[in-house]
């Protein structure tokens, strides 16, 4: 029967709530946090002329 | 229902308005992106957080020479110093005081260190409310052109402990 | 109650028809109950805060002011909230998904941590030892109680968090349920997915400092610092929006009979918080040292405004749905008619309905605003900024639990409600005074007044500084809406726990409606309606109404937007 196809792609990534977890955490943690640390730790000393 | 399993294939695109609102929205959420990358590039008043690592007492020493070579007055026993135009400058926020007095000239260009030796500082200049935050370590360089004359103040907007309402300051431009 | 449902695990709610499972509903009471007893605390520093900003007032001292601030800022923005939502996590997995709660024994452990770091973290504040205010940022040192009292805390959250998911797994390999969940646990999955990434931000940056507070580590970098603990502070407030659009859609089913228009939209909304909403915990660094334009225009735009997007389609989907099942209902009058036909008078709703217009009148679009790389140089720290979040996070997300606790109460605790007129008017003195309190701040702070300063007469500095008068009388609204808002949290808090522990008992019956008869039968027809339809769409039926307000939205915005450009243009130069 038609209806009992598997759903669509997009239906089956919002059903899947470990995929979301994971990108949920992956995400900011990668675009703020990790990247957020690389921009402190590269800041050079002062020179103060 | 929001309080029921939706079953079967329920995953299609919007439609009618509800489509037509999508679009809108994103729209303007694409105009608000471009906008701030733009204004990096064009506008006048940016936040690039320009700065450096700095100890306390490097700092302090810098800022003193500073004081000494350029000072030009004195008010209320606070120094008045000015820099040369387009050079450097440096402001020090520390519990419970901005100083020195900076005397800066209207349509130069300097670049304004500020740091704090003790706890985290907000720097806001009144009357015109531009704000910066201030961190112990971090030598916070702005990049400032006065733009107007006047007297003007500054203010602490961090919490600094229980002096923090009276730490104030001071730049004059002429 | 009959023998075998005394002892079995779950009971059936006479109202709706759903399962309540007895473990899940215990820490739900437990949770909410907490919730209310730290919204107390927090609403007594309140009164003590608005009456000190008001300049005419300045009721207390120095040092007192900052304490009640601290007590206000934890009490609400962490105990109120979280034990609230906590709340919210154990019913959205249990009973909407027809399933047990997965751990008992994690449920208790996670409430005597939460309950222990909470009373701690209060006691330490009330003692005097941790003048640091909510963001404690070093290096302003507590006392090591109160970061250990915040630690334990989250750790509990943390596991209520793993019960949930734990359940939504159990549920969906024991088949509770049938097809996919539902969108108010889909939305409560959301906002425990954020909460596991805000918690563990606060392990980061609260655990270090507690070493060092107690001197078994040297000092934290201040900017690192403020980097992770806004990974806990920013993070956490959108935990409050995925739950606040939860509860959104929970009312809106429950007191008009309301169905999302369309399930994909409204969970790829969601999908769109979850994926990128977390980024603008940047916008606190704005103008901070030590990161650079790149990282921070990219993180507060949320990666290209698209949570922005998601906010404005909830914003949009949730009063739609409205709209139609108005209109299902025969309200088909004019463009409005839905509108006027509303069920004003019932609490639950109207608290929903005012928590929609504040966040995104108010709080929505000065957040977008505030949070833009270079016009935040003329907000922060300035009462701008608690003037939109007592938007969002109080006029927003604090209304909509409210009105979820007028369904909360007689559905889960099975109590009715005294006063019921009293009830009625609360949402709309709490809302009232918020919007008041809220203006008042932003005005202020569009002179520069400050947020978190004891004096704005700046008595006892060196060199004078001082406001407009203008901005005083900003602050005396501050004030006076702080007056209205704290009475309405009296009646709220009045009147739920009157209840709660005195009110008549509905066991066995369903709820007492908060509506007429004849507006009851209706809505609970489109719920009943909403079972067979289930799938089907209303794509025939219009949505005029909704889509003139949002327009109006988004113009209001556009303009508000642009003003602060303008305003920003008339700076000095600076980069
Ligand atoms: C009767 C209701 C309320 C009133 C009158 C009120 C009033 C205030 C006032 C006057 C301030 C101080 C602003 C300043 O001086 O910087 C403040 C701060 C704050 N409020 Fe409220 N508030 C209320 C409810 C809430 C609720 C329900 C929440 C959270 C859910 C909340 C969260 C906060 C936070 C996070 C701060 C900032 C604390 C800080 O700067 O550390 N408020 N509030
Ligand atoms: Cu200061
Ligand atoms: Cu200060």
């Amino acid at each position: 029967m038609e209806e009992e196809r598997k759903p669509p792609l997009g239906q089956r990534i919002l059903d899947n709530m470990w995929l979301l977890l994971a990108l949920g955490l992956a995400v900011p943690t990668i675009s703020y946090t990790l990247w957020g640390i690389i921009e402190l730790i590269s800041m050079g000393d002062a020179t103060l002329p | 229902m929001s309080i029921f399993s939706p079953v079967g294939n329920w995953f299609k695109a919007p439609t009618g308005t509800e489509r037509l609102w999508v679009g809108l929205a994103l729209t303007w959420c694409l105009i608000m992106s471009v906008t701030m990358p733009y204004w990096h590039f064009k506008g006048k008043q940016n936040s690039t957080g320009e700065s450096y690592k700095v100890e306390a007492s490097a700092f302090l020493d810098r800022a003193n020479q500073f004081i000494e070579s350029n000072k030009v007055g004195e008010e209320k026993g606070v120094p008045i110093v000015e820099p040369s135009p387009g050079g450097d400058a440096y402001l020090v926020g520390e519990m419970w005081r901005w100083y020195p007095i900076l005397k800066l000239k209207k349509g130069q260009t300097y670049r304004l260190h500020i740091s704090s030796p003790d706890l985290q500082h907000g720097f806001s200049l009144l009357p015109m409310n531009m704000n910066f935050h201030i961190l112990p370590g971090y030598d916070h360089v702005l990049t400032i052109t006065p733009t107007s004359t006047g007297d003007f103040e500054i203010i602490c907007n961090e919490f600094c402990g229980i002096g923090h309402h009276m730490m104030t300051g001071k730049i004059i431009v002429e | 109650m009959n023998a075998t449902q005394a002892i079995a695990k779950f009971r059936t709610c006479k109202t709706t028809g759903l399962r309540v499972f007895r473990n899940a509903e215990f820490f739900t009471k437990v949770n909410a109950v907490l919730a209310v007893v730290f919204l107390l605390v927090g609403a007594i520093a309140a009164i003590g805060l608005a009456l000190t900003r008001w300049t005419a007032v300045h009721l207390l001292g120095s040092v007192y002011y900052y304490r009640m601030l601290t007590l206000h800022g934890v009490n609400m923005l962490v105990f109120w909230i979280i034990f609230m939502e906590m709340g919210i996590l154990y019913f959205a997995c249990t009973t909407l998904l027809n399933s047990r709660l997965f751990s008992k024994m994690l449920g208790w452990i996670s409430l005597a941590l939460m309950g222990i770091g909470a009373l701690m973290t209060n006691y330490i504040i009330l003692a005097g030892q941790a003048d640091v205010l909510l963001t404690s940022y070093v290096p302003l040192k507590a006392h090591p109680m109160f970061y250990l009292g915040i630690i334990l805390f989250a750790v509990g959250a943390l596991i209520v968090c793993f019960n949930f998911f734990a359940t939504l797994y159990i549920a969906k390999r024991d088949e509770t349920y049938e097809g996919s969940m539902p969108l108010v646990t889909f939305g409560a999955m959301a906002a425990a997915i954020i909460a596991v990434l805000a918690l563990a931000h606060g392990a980061a940056a609260l655990i270090p400092t507690f070493m060092w507070s107690m001197g078994w580590i040297g000092p934290v970098d201040p900017g690192l610092y403020r980097l992770l603990w806004w990974g806990l502070g920013h993070m956490s407030q959108q935990i409050n929006v995925c739950a606040m659009v939860s509860v959104w859609y929970f009312m809106g089913t429950m007191t008009t009979g309301a169905k999302p228009l369309n399930e994909t939209v409204c969970r790829g909304a969601f999908l769109l918080y979850i994926l990128f909403i977390n980024l603008a915990s940047a916008h606190h660094l704005l103008v901070d040292p030590g990161v650079g334009p790149g990282w921070k225009i990219w993180n507060t735009s949320y990666a290209m405004y698209l949570a922005v997007l998601a906010s404005m389609i909830h914003g949009y989907t949730v009063p739609a749905s409205l709209e139609v099942a108005q209109r299902r209902k025969g309200f088909t009058k004019g463009i409005f008619g839905w509108f006027s036909k509303l069920p004003w008078k019932d609490p639950g709703f109207s608290a929903v309905m005012l928590s929609i217009i504040i966040f995104g009148f108010m709080g929505g679009i000065t957040g977008v605003t505030l949070g833009t790389e270079q016009i935040n140089i003329i907000a922060h720290n300035t009462l701008r900024i608690p003037g939109h979040f007592h938007a969002t996070v109080v006029g927003g997300t604090s209304l909509a639990f409210m009105g979820l606790a007028y369904y909360l109460v007689p559905l889960i605790f099975q109590k009715e409600f005294y006063l019921k007129g009293l009830a009625r008017i609360q949402p709309y003195v709490f809302g009232g005074g918020i919007v008041v309190m809220s203006l008042g701040m932003s005005f202020a702070g569009s002179y520069g007044v400050p947020r978190r300063h004891w004096d704005v007469d700046f008595s006892g500095s060196i060199l004078s500084a001082g406001f407009d008068p203008i901005a005083h009388v900003m602050l005396g609204l501050v004030g006076i809406g702080g007056i209205i808002a704290f009475l309405g949290l009296l009646l709220f808090i009045g009147l739920t726990v009157a209840t709660v522990f005195f009110g008549r008992s509905n066991e066995g019956r369903p709820m007492e409606s908060w509506q007429d008869e004849h507006s009851t039968r209706m809505k609970d027809e489109l719920i009943e309606k909403g079972y067979e339809e289930e799938g089907k769409d209303y794509e025939h039926i219009k949505t005029p109404g909704t889509l003139t307000v949002v327009i109006i939205f988004l113009l209001t915005f556009a303009v508000y937007y642009f003003a602060n450009w303008k305003a920003l243009a008339d700076l000095w130069f600076v980069r």
